[in-house]
């Protein structure tokens, strides 16, 4: 039976010795190369800072479910409201 | 039950009820320093749901008022638990109701931040207040 191969099969890994600066740095060299040509994605970095909104765990109906429960709560806390 | 024995149940219950507040203690007042502070302006109601100096602050004020704060956050956090909210909403929700009790001269927060005295009219209030 003919099984579809989706991807490309490897063979197995094989554990090589580290390998000295140089020959790593080529090799970092070689793969920007080769994912320039390759037409990777390019991010770049926004100009304006980045704000964090913090109000947004204040939801709404929540707000107005609590109401009559935050009155009652002040009114039998008022030593403190 | 005629007419007039519902009338002296009612009474009845009136008085009762009465007595019970008597005999219950006295709900607490607020402390006469915290009090005079806010008539003065010095100290407001924040949106957040607790109290800051707003001006003319001293020390003992200072203390006054984060005394007051861990006291709001303690009875926020329980009333969070019982009511399924996180105790951020219960505090913003009770801050909604705080600055809509607030009496005219003291300070409140404005939604933009700022510091307002409240006047005869209703305050400013967050977007998001009932």
């Amino acid at each position: 039976m003919n099984t579809l191969d989706l991807t490309k099969p490897c063979g197995p890994a094989n554990n090589r010795p580290m390998a000295d600066t140089g020959k790593a740095l080529a090799a970092a060299v070689a793969m920007l190369g080769s994912g320039l040509a390759g037409g990777c994605v390019q991010v770049t970095a926004p100009d304006k800072p980045i704000v964090i909104e913090l109000n947004i765990n204040i939801r709404q109906e929540v707000i107005y479910r609590l109401a009559a429960d935050a009155g009652n709560t002040i009114e039998e806390n008022s030593d403190i409201f | 039950m005629s007419m007039h024995s519902i009338r002296r149940f009612m009474l009845g219950s009136a008085l009762a009820a009465l007595a019970l507040g008597g005999l219950a203690p006295a709900q607490a007042q607020r402390d006469p320093a915290y009090e005079q502070a806010r008539a003065a302006g010095q100290v407001g109601e924040k949106m957040d749901g607790y109290l800051s100096v707003v001006s003319g602050g001293n020390a003992a004020l200072q203390r006054l008022v984060d005394d007051i704060n861990i006291r709001r956050k303690a009875v926020y956090t329980e009333r969070a638990q019982a009511s399924g909210s996180t105790v951020q909403e219960y505090a913003f929700a009770a801050g909604c109701q705080a600055i809509a009790r607030t009496e005219q001269g003291e300070k409140y927060q404005a939604p933009d931040g700022s510091w307002q005295t409240r006047g005869a009219g209703p305050p400013q209030r967050h977007a998001s207040c009932p």
